[in-house]
């Protein structure tokens, strides 16, 4: 056992460092804004910065693009650019859909669309849930009837929460192709579906952080060829078990929370106590709250390397990795929410676009407060998508300690 | 020891309720919110002739006489709806300050147009460098020719943008923190020197930053003592606190209600999520946390209402309890509803902001919990 970090370690930071100074110049970071808004182009322009390098899809297999990283500098990655307050590529092309292709799609598939997925020319989004099919994804009625001739299918029905969908080139989704299986998983199938296909309608939905990134995906008798049905039909649950093994690692966004650990020590820094003698940091209260997020994330860290470690000798992230996606969010939530208190009564303005990079109008207050009840709200989904907080829990228990439920 | 209402109590409670019910659906609510300043104007004058506005104000201004628990009906009422229009500003504060610490002349003047709807006000008591603490003060009032002149910053003024009058605390003399030296100002929102910039809030009201440059007022302008404001502040400010806790409360009532409904209509894995255990729970804990808030609240009315040197100590019990509760209760209510509590267009994620922003105004929770220990 040893924390250290090795020679090569030190010498590969140093190699991601000279990267970013190249790479991810200051105007850059100006346009981030604090990263509320997950738009299209700040993502799309790191990614391809990236993948130019050869850095883009660090997990994927290597004579596929993959990186020769260790665990270790995965994570070295992960903090150096959380630190340069780099965007979060956009997962649903790079995480998710693509391990399915390179585990389960044909040859024609991968080729077809893995090069473009780690390039960053194709923006993926998933079409996994709907109105009556959230945490009980498998009840999922969207149908997918194949034609007479065989050659493709006609999907029909509503996907529901679908981030980015605007955005998106393509859409992976789950439909239901026999409606008659006994068991609810059965019977459906995995398509990649080309959102400009004629019968597709997309609707934002608005949230209370004040954005329109997710969406109502409509479907009305959506022409789709059999030949993008990854595997085999009514097999596509078997498929999406993995990819949502996937969506769980990686959410506990360690190396983010850090930064804006530090981020927010500085703000309070500057933000006076309630009676206005001390900095707000100095607040008993205050500084305990603080020092509890940043032990909670301590022990997360070490907690996040373990399963890397794990994973790196071989094999998936077992249930147990449930608590990273747990604890992560928790953390991610407990941060903003120390923001808006160190912002005081400056939470409470509302500013439209104050939190874009490019915004140039006049802040209201520091100019850090302005958004932070909007990123607080921000942050609440994240213990509902991805598997909400009680679905880890019900894994843990079930998978990990062997309780049973009625 | 008796907890029931009056039977005019009872009678004000159930007129705002009704109302609540028939008016303020939540579409209807987006309709008051678009009008165009950011209340419905309608709305205010309906409660002008119902007698709402002269709710706290005595008989002899033409109020109905009534304290802390009558204020305190309305806004938890005011709450289940998500009142928009500023009661708070405008007679709960504005109000409060004529009341307590207002001139005859000041008292004869604005009271009755408070009363009669046709007057706004709005409490300029912020500043950046301050947070929460009411004495912290570096808007001045220097004296000039007979009066004075007021100079300064003050932020998210509630109701800024209708107000009619400001009414501005200000350092008349010593230094930026003492108790002393602290004077409250009624102030045209017109005056020379006045600039305001307004923007609505998170949670649909209207604020104002509100700069003040050399702006003339007279002797008979001041609201209370000279150089001694900050005890009419203080209590102006516990009356706030009281009715914004009571809003909470209202709110918190309407969202664990709204939860346990929705939880048994939804079905995921073939059954109400209500029937799971966990969530079961996690209600329970919704529905503990407003009767706990429910008897704080009524400690401190009750309190207020008796004029007792405890009330201040219980409005802070008070604002920990709606600070922690408020947060809990939201947190789950938003959680409980999944991708939908997420939603502008379900009323949740509203209640949920406006108990977020109740938390951090008039100082929170651990603001209070400092307070609460040093009484
Ligand atoms: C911002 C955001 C982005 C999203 N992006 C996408 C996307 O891109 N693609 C996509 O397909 N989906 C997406 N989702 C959908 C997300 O995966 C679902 O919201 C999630 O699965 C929960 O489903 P639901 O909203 O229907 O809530 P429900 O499943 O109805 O859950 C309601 C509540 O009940 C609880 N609950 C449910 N079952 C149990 C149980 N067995 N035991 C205990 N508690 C339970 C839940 O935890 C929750 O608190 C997104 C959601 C959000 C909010």
């Amino acid at each position: 056992m040893d924390l250290n970090f090795s020679a090569e370690d030190i010498a590969f930071r140093d190699e991601v460092k000279a990267f970013l100074k190249e790479n991810w110049t200051d105007q850059d970071r100006k346009d981030m804004g604090n990263g509320l808004s997950m738009d299209h182009d700040m993502p799309v322009r790191w990614h391809r910065k990236l993948a130019a390098k050869g850095w883009a899809a660090p997990n994927w297999p290597l004579e596929l693009g993959g990186c020769p990283w260790t665990s270790t500098q995965k994570y070295i990655f992960d903090i150096e650019t959380a630190n340069a307050n780099c965007p979060r590529l956009i997962s649903f092309g790079l995480n998710l859909v693509a391990p399915v292709l390179y585990t389960f799609g044909n040859e024609e598939q991968q080729k077809k669309y893995l090069p473009s997925i780690l390039s960053g020319d194709t923006w993926w989004c998933q079409g996994y849930s709907e109105p009556g099919a959230g945490s009980d994804l498998a009840g999922l009625s969207t149908r997918a009837e194949l034609s007479d001739d065989g050659t493709h299918y006609v999907v029909n029905g509503q996907k529901t929460w679908t981030s980015t969908a605007r955005y998106a080139d393509m859409i992976f989704c789950l439909v239901r192709t026999d409606p008659t299986a006994k068991i609810k998983q059965q019977g459906i199938s995995f398509l990649l579906i080309d959102m400009k296909t004629p019968g597709i309608t997309v609707k934002p939905i608005s949230t209370l952080d004040g954005q329109q990134h997710v969406n109502d995906t409509f479907f009305d008798n959506v022409k789709v060829p059999v030949e993008n049905r990854i595997g085999e039909e009514n097999m596509g649950w078997t498929y999406a078990k993995l990819l949502l093994t996937h969506e769980r690692t990686g959410i506990a966004g360690v190396a983010r929370s850090k930064n804006r650990l530090s981020e927010l020590k500085i703000v309070a820094s500057a933000e006076p106590t309630g009676t206005g003698q001390a900095p707000l940091i100095e607040e008993p209260t205050f500084r305990a709250k603080i020092s509890q997020i940043e032990i909670d994330l301590m022990a997360l860290e070490i907690t996040d390397l373990r399963t890397l470690a794990g994973v790196q000798k071989g094999g998936a992230p077992g249930p147990e990795s449930s608590i990273l996606k747990v604890r992560g969010t928790e953390i991610q939530q407990a941060i903003a929410e120390l923001f808006l208190e160190s912002a005081g009564y400056y939470c409470q303005p509302f500013v439209q676009d104050t939190h874009w990079g490019s915004y140039e109008g006049e802040m209201i207050g520091a100019d850090y407060s302005t958004s932070t009840a909007l990123q607080y709200f921000s942050t609440r989904p994240a213990t509902v998508y991805g598997g909400s907080s009680e679905v880890q829990r019900n894994i843990i228990s079930k998978a990990v300690l062997g309780l049973k439920f009625k | 020891m008796d907890f029931n209402l009056s039977e005019e109590q009872t009678m004000l409670q159930d007129s705002v309720s009704r109302f609540i019910q028939n008016s303020y659906g939540f579409e209807d609510r987006k309709k008051y919110i678009a009008a165009d300043n950011g209340f419905s104007a309608e709305n205010w004058n309906m409660f002008a002739e119902l007698g709402w506005l002269g709710i706290p104000f005595a008989e002899e201004h033409g109020g109905f006489g009534g304290g802390a628990l009558e204020t305190m009906m309305v806004m938890e009422e005011f709450g289940k709806g998500l009142v928009i229009e500023p009661f708070l500003a405008t007679v709960v504060l504005g109000g409060g300050f004529l009341s307590k610490g207002g001139t005859p002349v000041q008292q004869e003047q604005l009271i009755p147009s408070i009363i009669e709807g046709k007057l706004q006000l709005a409490f300029a008591f912020v500043e950046p460098q301050g947070r929460f603490n009411l004495a912290d003060l570096t808007t001045t009032a220097t004296a000039s020719g007979d009066g004075y002149s007021i100079s300064g910053h003050k932020g998210v003024v509630l109701n800024g943008p209708s107000a009619d009058k400001l009414i501005v605390t200000t350092r008349t003399s010593g230094d930026q923190r003492d108790e002393s030296g602290i004077t409250v100002f009624l102030v045209d929102a017109n005056a020379a020197g006045v600039s305001r910039r307004n923007y609505p809030t998170i949670d649909a009201m209207q604020g104002s930053e509100i700069t003040f440059n050399d702006v003339k007022v007279s002797a008979d302008d001041i609201i209370g003592e000279l150089n001694n404001g900050l005890p009419l502040i203080q209590s102006v400010v516990d009356d706030g606190l009281l009715a914004i806790c009571a809003e909470a409360v209202g709110a918190m009532e309407v969202l664990y209600k709204t939860t346990v409904d929705y939880s048994k209509q939804r079905k995921q894995f073939d059954v109400a999520i209500g029937s799971f255990q966990a969530l079961q729970h996690r209600m329970v804990d919704m529905f503990i946390e407003h009767e706990q808030s429910k008897s704080l609240m009524l400690l401190a009315a009750m309190r207020l209402a008796e004029g007792s040197d405890e009330a201040s100590k219980a409005i802070s019990a008070l604002k920990v309890q709606i600070g922690k509760a408020g947060r809990y209760v939201g947190q789950q209510a938003v959680q409980l509803h999944g991708g939908m509590g997420q939603t502008e267009e379900l009323n949740v994620g509203h209640y949920f902001k406006r108990l977020t922003m109740i938390s951090h105004t008039f100082g929170n929770a651990d603001f209070h919990l400092n307070r609460f220990g040093e009484l």
